[in-house]
This record gives structure tokens, C-alpha cells and sequence, in this order.
């Protein structure tokens, strides 16, 4: 496998730190919209690197962390089913639901199983007739193709003992609740890759006309953000706002056309809820009317589900750029990775965990308090 | 156990009383604190596996030693200083590239010992065989606990068989114990890092890991990945015979090179700064982990170590690892130093920082 040794050359960081360096002139907020990105950018310590005014906001595009809390207690009630065999993309297990997580039903004697890929969900489906089982679909567009393969395929080979746990979402709906939301930070966007590798890049043009917003396509190594990142400078500063693919080695204007017709033919594009956010019209989807005998929720008919959301977590705020994560009263006390208050502390996607895994040192001391020192103490 | 000064009648079947844990002398934030069950992070080799070690077995064994939470603990008897050690292997497929559940048996203990500096010499051996396991199978364990103890030269000298029932265990368990003397003036310990310590690792980081996640869940990365596995008492006795004044050695295993260091960095209450782009990483390695959102320091290795040597023998100390086969590819990754005490900092290739942290549990494969 190349183009990661390639694409972490510091000299040539050097150079894409120094044209922006040069080039801007003003203080400029700018969006990564994709959990991934926020995650190499604090790995490798990008934007301590950056001159002093431009701040990158973190987006609520970690899947793990948006996927709202009933879909969480949701699949915790499935999961605990002693039919159930249920498979889940292994960081979803540390998630807190109103009372519990994965891994609790796991230790409580429920048969819960990470895979790799979906299609793995579907194999010990075919090897196990006896028992159901059923895959937690979430993610973005990224994910939800191969998610949608897997009852496809059901469909196809009559396995019948398989479903879906749908909450997929989608990129552009989430942009355009950001630049609407009463208060509004971001001047352009990094928009996520790989999204765009199956999405292509045509939902954008109409967003950075009517937001007036630079949007630039932006992989996720290291020179692939600064070079994002360059480009959303050199549109800030010269008063444009369009449509770049910086990452055009993986991103086709049309993007991925079969993947794009098994998300046609799979899923409904409806309404969703994301976690800290709230209701985001048009911005996921469900399975459509053909294969609803394959939606978990459907097939288990799940109710009575009571939610209980931290008081104190404010990943609502993080998720939308209000907020930096060590801002947050919780932060490193209360909530830590090991006790996780809010979904963006559990996922090294979530900006939470990404600040505390890596962050720690440079976080001001004067966010805590000295009782709050004294509770932290292991 | 003698609940009071009384007596107690004499019972053919005592009936065990297992007093309920309290939760709230603990004093760390517990995870999954409200339901106290095992959890698979646990035994992941991070923090919650120390934990579990802090504030439920220390306690329960009341042991005061300054090395109870070291690789082995040094013993004197009768004069001599006598290493100790003991493991359990429980790993998924029993044989995968580069070794099996018999090579990490005996390499696993024979590497605990060479980490307090010992010249490992004799194990013991307990199988728990399942129920319907292959005789065959068991055979073939036997071979290579075998092979791997004459290639570490030590002697399996006393063992133990049990069998549980069908679904009661994986094929084979293996669990070993092993002694090895400690030489005069070598006083090797996690606590015993100083500021200005180099910090060496003997070579390829996460190779064991990788190779056993591409056979467990069929991943392939194009050529095999094969495990580490390795004794190392030979290649700590080459690095002792430069110098006895080793501070601490480590074999990053489960929790890898980044607990490892974590954990000397705490218990000798000094700062370890990395330098992220000198520790070697395989290419396969680091695309392996790229693939799966994992991070190699905090992939198991079974045949390297992490070495704390003070400043003015680590450049001999790095010669004498390099001349040996296990020690080849040894890197000088890291110094120790007087700032944030007990944390692990990594330098990154373009000159910001960030810390490395001690994994909580199991690591998790993300999601994109």
C-alpha cells in the first residue's frame, strides 16, 4: 500500500505551512467536517502548527458520535436478546447509552460481536440459522454502502435470519444545519473525503452559492489537510467561495455511480436525529418500503425506550464548533475516555477523546478547578 | 479463611464466602463502575487491567514488595537473588505465522525473568486442555513448548494437566512459571528510571500483533506478517555484559510499546519524550493499522523490549543489541526528561507534540 509515507513528508508540510503562513492576512474559521480529519489533525499536532488566527472547528462528522442515544438503547435492547447475535463496528461498543453500553451486554452474557465488515454480519448470519442477526448500520455516506450490500445480498440469497439497525446519515444536510444554526462560526469548510469518494462532488456547488462559502474536498493525511486547509486560505483572502478537490488522487466529480445506485435502491432519505445536535431534516436515511423486512427496528419492534442524556455533557456544543472540547467543565474530570459522559469522548474520532488522548499537555490549567484537580487524581 | 477468632466446625465442602466487592473504596474512576463484571478490557493490558491489579488483587494479596508490579519479582534465597515469574496464554488460533500458544508459553516467561536482568533456567508448564480438543493438537503445543525451551535454554521441569468440559475453554490453555538467577550487581526495576535515560527498543514494533489480527480475522495485507516470538535472555545478557547498570527493561506486550513506556515513566516519576519518526515501524505494520484506525504503539510484540540505559552507555549499550539477531534493528527512540513526570510525550514528524497515553481497555478498530 503507498500514499501515506508520501503523504506525511515534512519538508513538504514545510512548504504548505509556509504559503499559508504567507498568505493569510486576517484571522479565518474554518470547518473539517469529518471525524477522521480531526483526528489526524490533533495526532499530529496540524494545527499547532498554523499561524495564530486560523482555528479549525471541529465537525460533527464522527458517525460513533452522532448517532443519537434511542438508536443507541435501541440496539443495547437487541443486543440483550438471548436470540440475538448482534455485530457492530468495534467502536460502538464503549458508546453510553442511557444506562449502559455493548460491552456490558457483552459481559452480561450477550452474544455481541465486532466485525470488520459488514459483510462478515451477514456470514455469521448464513452460519448460524438459528439465531438472528443483526448488524448496527451507522456511519456516513462512506459506510452506508457497504451496510446497504448486506441486505441487498439478504434479499438476494434468502437469508432471512439477518437485519439491518439503520442510522446512517449524510454530510450535506449536517453543512447546511451548521451555516443556518442562529450562531455560526464557519467561514468555509473541509469537506470529508472519503464521502466524497462514493458521493462525487455535486451536492456542494449549490451549498457554497447559497452559503457564500468555500468548500474545498480534503483528504485525511497530513499534507492532504494542509493542502485543504491552503486552499480554504487562498479563498478566504481573495474573496471566493467555491467548489476545490484537493483530494482528487480518490475523489471523482461523480464519485462512485454503482455505490450511489445501491443507496437509491436500499435506502430513503428521511429525517434524523443526531446526537447533541438535534432533528436535521432530509440528513439520513431508512431502509426503503422494498427491504423494510430487513430493518431491525421494524423486525424487533422496539418500544418503550427512555432516554436519560448526561445533563452535563456538552458534546452538543463540540459537535457544533461552539465549543472546544477542554472547554467543557467535564472535560478530563468527570468525563475521560474510561467514563465517558458524551458519545465525542468514546470514538478517537469524537474531538473529546482526540484532545484528551493527545492534548492534555497544552491544555490550559486554568479550566479546572482545584477540586476538580483533587478528582482526577487516579 | 477464618471469618472470626472461633473455630468452625470441620466441612467436608466448605462453602466459599466471597465477601462483595466495595466500589467505593475505590479510588480510581472505575470504569463500568454499577456493573461489576469482568469486561474483555479487563485483560486488554491498559488501565483497566491495571486497575483491576491495583484494587482488587493487591489488596487481597497484601504484598508490600517495591517489585510487585514488575515483569517478575527478584527474590533472595538462601543468598542467591532467584527471578520469578508466571503467565497464561490463551490466544486465537493456538498456531499462526511465526509461532503458536507453545513459542509465547515459554518465551513469554523466559522474557518476563530477562527483564529483571535473570538467566532464565527452569519453567513449569500447566495445560487446561477442552474437552474434544484434537490429541493431535495437544501433541503439536507439547512440540513447540519443546522447542522453544531448548532454543531459550531452559528445562520444563514440572507441569500440570487438566481438562474442563466442552465450551468451557478454547482447544488449549497454557499457563507457565520459570525461575532464573539474577547476577550480582544487576538491579533492574521499573522505578529505577532516570532523567537523561536513553530509551532504546530492540527493534520492529506491533509485528506480533498484526500478524495474529490477519489470521484471526482473515485480513490479508498482501504478504504474510509474521510474529515476533522470540527469547531475549540472550540479548539482555549481551546488553549486561556492556554494562550492569541497566535502569529498567520492559517487553512491550499486550498494550505494547506505548503502555510499556507508560508504565516505567509512572512508577519512576519521570517524563519520557519520544521521537515519534525514529521508532521502526513496518510498512506492512503501519498500513495494517492504518486500515484498521489502530495505533502500533499500542500493538502486543513478543519479541521485543524497551530498554532504560543511562546516558553515557547507550551508545555501547545500542552496538551490543544491534550485533545480537533479536537486536538487529534497535533504536535509540526517546530520552528521559524532567518534564510532565509519569507521561510519555511524542514529538511528531512536524515538530508538534502530543501525548501518549495508556490505552483503556482492548483497542477498538474504528469505524472509517
Amino acid at each position: 500500500m503507498k500514499y501515506l509515507e508520501e503523504f506525511s513528508d515534512p519538508e513538504l508540510a514545510r512548504r504548505l505551512l509556509d504559503d499559508i503562513h504567507r498568505t493569510a492576512t486576517q484571522p479565518w474559521a474554518m470547518m473539517e467536517v469529518c471525524g477522521g480529519q480531526t483526528h489526524s489533525i490533533i495526532r499530529h499536532g496540524l494545527d499547532q502548527l498554523l499561524p495564530d488566527g486560523i482555528e479549525l472547528i471541529h465537525g460533527p462528522g464522527c458517525p460513533v458520535c452522532v448517532t443519537p442515544l434511542e438508536m443507541i438503547d435501541k440496539a443495547l435492547e437487541i443486543a440483550s436478546r438471548p436470540d440475538v447475535i448482534f455485530c457492530s463496528f468495534g467502536d460502538m461498543l464503549r458508546v453510553p447509552g442511557s444506562d449502559r453500553d455493548l460491552f456490558r451486554v457483552k459481559s452480561a452474557g450477550g452474544d455481541v460481536r465486532v466485525v470488520y465488515s459488514p459483510m462478515d454480519a451477514l456470514a455469521i448470519a448464513r452460519a448460524n440459522p438459528d439465531k438472528q442477526v443483526v448488524f448496527f448500520g451507522i456511519g456516513f455516506e462512506t459506510t452506508a454502502p457497504p451496510n446497504a450490500m448486506t441486505v441487498h445480498e439478504a434479499k438476494r440469497l434468502g437469508i432471512e435470519n439477518f437485519s439491518l439497525l439503520v442510522s446512517h446519515v449524510r454530510v450535506p444536510p449536517a453543512i447546511e444545519a451548521i451555516m443556518t444554526a442562529p450562531v455560526c462560526r464557519v467561514q468555509a469548510f473541509l469537506a470529508a473525503g472519503h464521502v466524497c469518494t462514493v458521493m462525487g462532488t455535486g451536492e456542494y456547488p449549490e451549498l457554497t452559492e447559497r452559503y457564500q462559502v468555500p468548500i474545498v474536498v480534503t483528504g485525511f493525511e497530513p499534507l492532504d489537510i494542509l493542502e485543504g486547509i491552503r486552499r480554504a486560505v487562498h479563498q478566504l483572502e481573495e474573496g471566493r467561495h467555491e467548489l476545490e478537490n484537493a483530494y482528487a488522487r480518490v475523489v471523482s466529480d461523480d464519485g462512485n455511480p454503482t455505490a450511489r445506485r445501491m443507496l437509491d435502491d436500499v435506502f430513503d432519505v428521511v429525517d434524523r436525529s443526531w446526537r447533541g445536535i438535534g432533528m436535521i431534516p432530509q440528513s439520513g436515511w431508512r431502509l426503503s418500503e422494498k427491504y423494510r423486512e430487513y430493518d431491525a427496528e421494524h423486525r424487533f419492534a422496539v418500544t418503550g425506550i427512555d432516554t436519560h442524556e448526561s445533563t452535563v455533557c456538552r458534546s452538543g456544543e463540540v459537535l457544533q464548533g461552539l465549543l472546544k472540547p477542554h472547554e467543557c467543565e467535564a472535560f478530563g474530570t468527570a468525563c475521560t475516555p474510561r467514563n465517558p459522559l458524551g458519545a465525542t469522548m468514546v470514538s478517537s474520532e469524537g474531538a473529546c477523546a482526540a484532545y484528551y488522548l493527545y492534548r492534555r499537555l497544552s491544555t490550559p490549567p486554568q479550566q479546572r478547578t482545584p477540586a476538580e484537580e483533587v478528582s482526577s487524581v487516579g | 479463611m477464618v471469618e472470626s477468632g472461633q473455630a468452625s466446625p470441620p466441612q467436608l465442602l466448605p462453602t466459599p464466602t466471597v465477601p462483595a466487592p466495595d466500589f467505593e473504596g475505590w479510588t480510581c474512576p472505575l470504569p463500568l463502575r454499577d456493573s461489576p463484571q469482568i469486561v474483555m478490557g479487563h485483560g486488554g493490558g491498559g488501565a483497566m487491567t491495571a486497575e483491576l491489579i491495583e484494587h482488587l488483587f493487591l489488596p487481597a494479596l497484601a504484598n508490600e514488595r517495591p517489585d510487585r508490579l514488575g515483569d517478575s519479582a527478584v527474590l533472595d534465597l538462601g543468598g542467591a537473588r532467584i527471578a520469578f515469574s508466571t503467565d497464561s496464554f490463551v490466544v486465537r488460533p493456538l498456531f499462526f505465522p511465526g509461532g503458536s500458544i507453545g513459542d509465547l508459553a515459554v518465551n513469554g516467561t523466559v522474557n518476563d525473568l530477562a527483564m529483571s536482568g535473570a538467566q532464565p533456567a527452569y519453567l513449569s508448564a500447566g495445560f487446561i486442555l477442552e474437552e474434544g480438543t484434537d490429541v493431535a493438537v495437544v501433541a503439536a503445543v507439547a512440540d513447540r513448548v519443546g522447542a522453544a525451551a531448548r532454543e531459550a535454554g531452559v528445562e520444563v521441569v514440572t507441569g500440570d494437566t487438566k481438562v474442563v468440559d466442552a465450551g468451557h475453554g478454547d482447544g488449549v490453555y497454557v499457563n507457565t512459571a520459570g525461575i532464573g538467577l539474577v547476577p550480582a550487581g544487576v538491579h533492574i526495576g521499573p522505578h529505577r528510571a532516570e532523567v537523561g535515560d536513553a530509551v532504546i527498543v530492540s527493534g520492529d514494533i506491533g509485528v506480533h500483533g498484526v500478524a495474529i489480527m490477519s489470521v484471526r480475522e482473515g485480513l490479508e495485507f498482501g504478504t504474510e506478517i509474521r510474529s515476533d516470538c522470540a527469547p531475549l535472555a540472550g540479548l539482555v545478557a549481551a546488553m549486561l555484559a556492556v554494562t550492569p547498570d541497566l535502569h529498567a527493561l520492559r517487553d512491550p506486550t499486550r498494550g505494547g510499546l506505548g503502555t510499556a513506556l507508560n508504565e516505567i515513566a509512572s512508577a519512576s516519576g519521570v517524563g519520557v519524550e519520544l521521537d515519534e519518526g525514529r521508532i521502526p515501524v513496518p510498512e506492512m505494520v503501519r498500513n495494517a493499522c492504518s486500515l484498521l484506525g489502530l495505533d502500533p504503539l499500542y500493538v502486543a510484540n513478543e519479541g521485543k523490549l524497551v530498554a532504560f540505559v543511562p546516558p553515557d552507555q547507550a551508545e555501547a549499550v545500542l552496538a551490543a543489541m544491534r550485533e545480537h539477531p533479536y537486536g538487529a534493528d534497535a533504536a535509540v527512540i526517546g530520552t528521559c526528561v524532567p518534564e510532565h513526570p509519569g507521561m510519555v510525550v511524542a514529538r511528531t514528524g512536524f515538530g508538534a507534540t502530543r501525548v501518549v497515553d495508556v490505552p483503556i481497555g482492548e483497542q477498538l478498530p474504528r469505524i472509517c
